[in-house]
């Protein structure tokens, strides 16, 4: 039997419209598939029930005045249920960031993204696992627990925002928010099987964000198309007065091609230059990723793009980089968390223990890691050799992305060298978990927006996927291309074995 | 290794984080390895190259200096471990 469940975000969108169904019973079905699969995922930390079910009841009253006046304006995503990754600040429901440190924090102000959706109509649901502070590429690094791949319980959903994700490929949600500061978007994206955009840095307000690494993060989100990300991009991207590193500029319209069901344009793609870079297809990258990913750069040919060889020579720097400058302002912005605004504070008479205590006490493996990292990098007598020589690479890598662009509209390259790993699977070696991230962290490095999507599966049936990179702001193109190849293929829409006969 | 125990008791006291024992060993461990692989970064001669802290062109973002609501008290303080008199209470810091 269907349920409601299974309806695309754009289905739930019209059949809401349409009066074939109310927002309560579209967030109930959402909370009973929640309650029946969580004990096998533990996609999120926090649910919120009584005050989504409001949010509902208060959306099919503005529908129902709406069908009465159908001339009027109604809000963009009236009554459809999302999650939100814990690192963003929704008013007074507990924010914990996957962290011991603020186990019972309670932000007292939405997020600006939040504010923007919910003005838009959505039903919050509840907040998303993440690695603690989003410093984690499987949701490992979690106070709470590990979140389950929807594909393969054994094996992580990637991470940081690995709990998103998993809900959205689980069907728990038809949407959910992620952040994105090396990866945390498009890894998981690809690890579960779904769509996800990076935005470039700088189009989407971090107001209500906790800052991790901030001249790197940034918003973004997850559903299963790229039709249904735009919406979402849409929505929450533009300029904000209260973070000043927002760009004012304005937001295009993402006009796609053809709406889905529709005879689609056999060559919707022509006139896109579409670069390879051979840094991306190295050895050591899983064969069925390199050949997924080929195919579907293949499928983008046949959709009428050209498709060149390019090289982004700094690629393989973009490592040590990455993990000298994120741990550096990671040092310096989780500086706050010293027992005294929020979160515990260990009891004792001396402040500088108070500070060393709370922080040595509540603070996971993997933060007070990259906390001494950044510290160290930052110190009297090595910033120049590794922070300053780190920020000067990263001036490379970034001139090599404009050198790219000069001759191609995008660049085409696999997300994550393999697939979904085992939980456990890097142990106790923080250098092997931080080369799974070697192909996500030059976009951030460069500030250029990325959308990851699905373009096959690997003999043990886990998703692989593929990420398109654009100049800045041109996450338009993005959103063209992917649309483009996700109306002629179906990865996007392929399942996850939880149906309910199965469990 | 690259870091000596002193060093990494000396980064965690810049830090503020009380290590145990055996967290400090191990982070000299991790830290070190992951250092040495950083190494590679002095292959690259970067002289006359500009360091990059932003990607985004600097620009002044003053905002015009006008009143405007703001949290209550009550709100800040919610979370505060310990709070009095509409403050946050801490230890004593001067005798």
């Amino acid at each position: 039997m269907t349920s409601l469940v299974d309806l695309s975000l754009l289905e739930m969108n019209a059949a809401l419209r349409a009066g074939e169904i109310s927002s309560r019973e579209l967030t109930l079905a959402c909370l009973e598939r929640i309650e029946r699969l969580e004990p096998l995922l533990h996609a999120f930390l926090t649910l919120n029930p009584e005050k989504a079910l409001a949010q509902a009841d208060a959306a099919d009253r503005s529908l129902n005045a709406w069908r009465k006046e159908p001339d009027r304006p109604l809000p963009a995503l009236l009554g459809i249920p999302i999650a939100v990754k814990d690192v963003l600040c929704v008013a007074d429901i507990r924010c914990t960031c996957g962290s011991r440190i603020l186990d019972n924090f309670f932000p007292p102000y939405n997020a600006t993204v939040i504010e923007r959706l919910l003005a838009a109509g959505v039903v919050i649901l509840g907040k998303t696992n993440t690695d603690e502070f989003a410093m984690g590429s499987s949701t490992e690094n979690s106070a709470y627990g590990t979140t389950h791949n929807p594909w393969d319980f054994d094996r992580v959903p990637g991470g940081s925002s690995g709990g998103s994700a998993a809900a959205v490929a689980s069907r728990l949600v038809p949407a959910a928010l992620g952040t994105d500061t090396g990866g945390s978007v498009r890894q998981p994206a690809s690890f579960c099987g779904v769509t996800g955009i990076k935005p470039t840095y700088g189009r989407v307000s971090r107001y209500g964000l906790v800052a991790y690494g901030s001249s790197l993060d940034v918003v973004g989100a997850f559903a299963h198309s790229a039709a249904e990300v735009v919406l979402l991009f849409t929505l929450m991207a533009g300029h904000d007065p209260l973070d000043a590193t927002t760009v004012d500029l304005p937001v295009q319209e993402v006009r796609l091609s053809q709406p889905a069901g529709h005879d689609f344009p056999e060559r919707a793609l022509q006139g896109l230059c579409i670069g390879v870079p051979q840094e991306y297809f190295v050895s050591g990258i899983q064969p069925e990723v390199d050949a997924a990913v080929h195919q579907a750069i293949a499928v983008l040919e046949s959709l009428g793009a050209e498709v060149r060889q390019v090289s982004l020579p700094h690629t393989g720097y973009a490592l040590p980089v990455y993990y000298l400058i994120a741990p550096a302002e990671a040092s310096a912005n989780l500086a706050r968390y010293d027992g005294i605004r929020y979160g515990p504070r260990q009891p004792t008479d001396d402040i500088w223990e108070v500070f060393r205590c709370t922080r040595g006490d509540k603070f996971g493996p993997e933060v007070k890691r990259r906390i001494m990292l950044g510290t160290y990098a930052l110190s009297a007598g090595y910033y120049d050799a590794y922070y300053g020589q780190a920020q000067k690479v990263r001036t490379l890598i970034k001139h090599d992305f404009e050198s790219a662009f000069q001759y191609v509209d995008v660049v085409a390259a696999p997300v994550a060298p393999t697939t979904a790993f085992r939980i456990g699977e890097h142990g106790d070696d923080p250098l092997s978990m931080y080369l799974e991230d070697v192909f996500t962290l030059p976009a951030n490095l460069a500030g250029v927006p990325g959308l990851a999507f699905p373009v096959g599966f690997d003999s043990r049936g886990l998703p692989v996927g593929m990420q398109l990179m654009s100049p800045h702001f041109r996450e338009d193109i993005l959103f063209q291309a992917a649309h483009a190849f996700q109306q002629v293929t179906d990865w996007h829409l392929r399942r996850p074995p939880l149906e309910p006969d199965t469990i | 290794m690259i870091l000596t125990l002193e060093e990494v008791e000396h980064i965690a006291e810049l830090a503020r984080l009380t290590l145990t024992e055996t967290e400090t060993e191990r982070y000299r461990e991790q830290l070190s390895a992951i250092l040495e692989y950083f190494a590679q970064l002095r292959e690259l001669d970067t002289a006359g190259i500009s360091p990059t802290s932003s990607v985004l062109p600097a620009r002044s973002v003053l905002r015009p200096d006008e009143p405007r609501p703001g949290l209550s008290p009550e709100q800040l303080l919610r979370n505060a471990p310990e709070a009095k008199d509409n403050q946050f209470r801490v230890p004593l810091i001067l005798e």
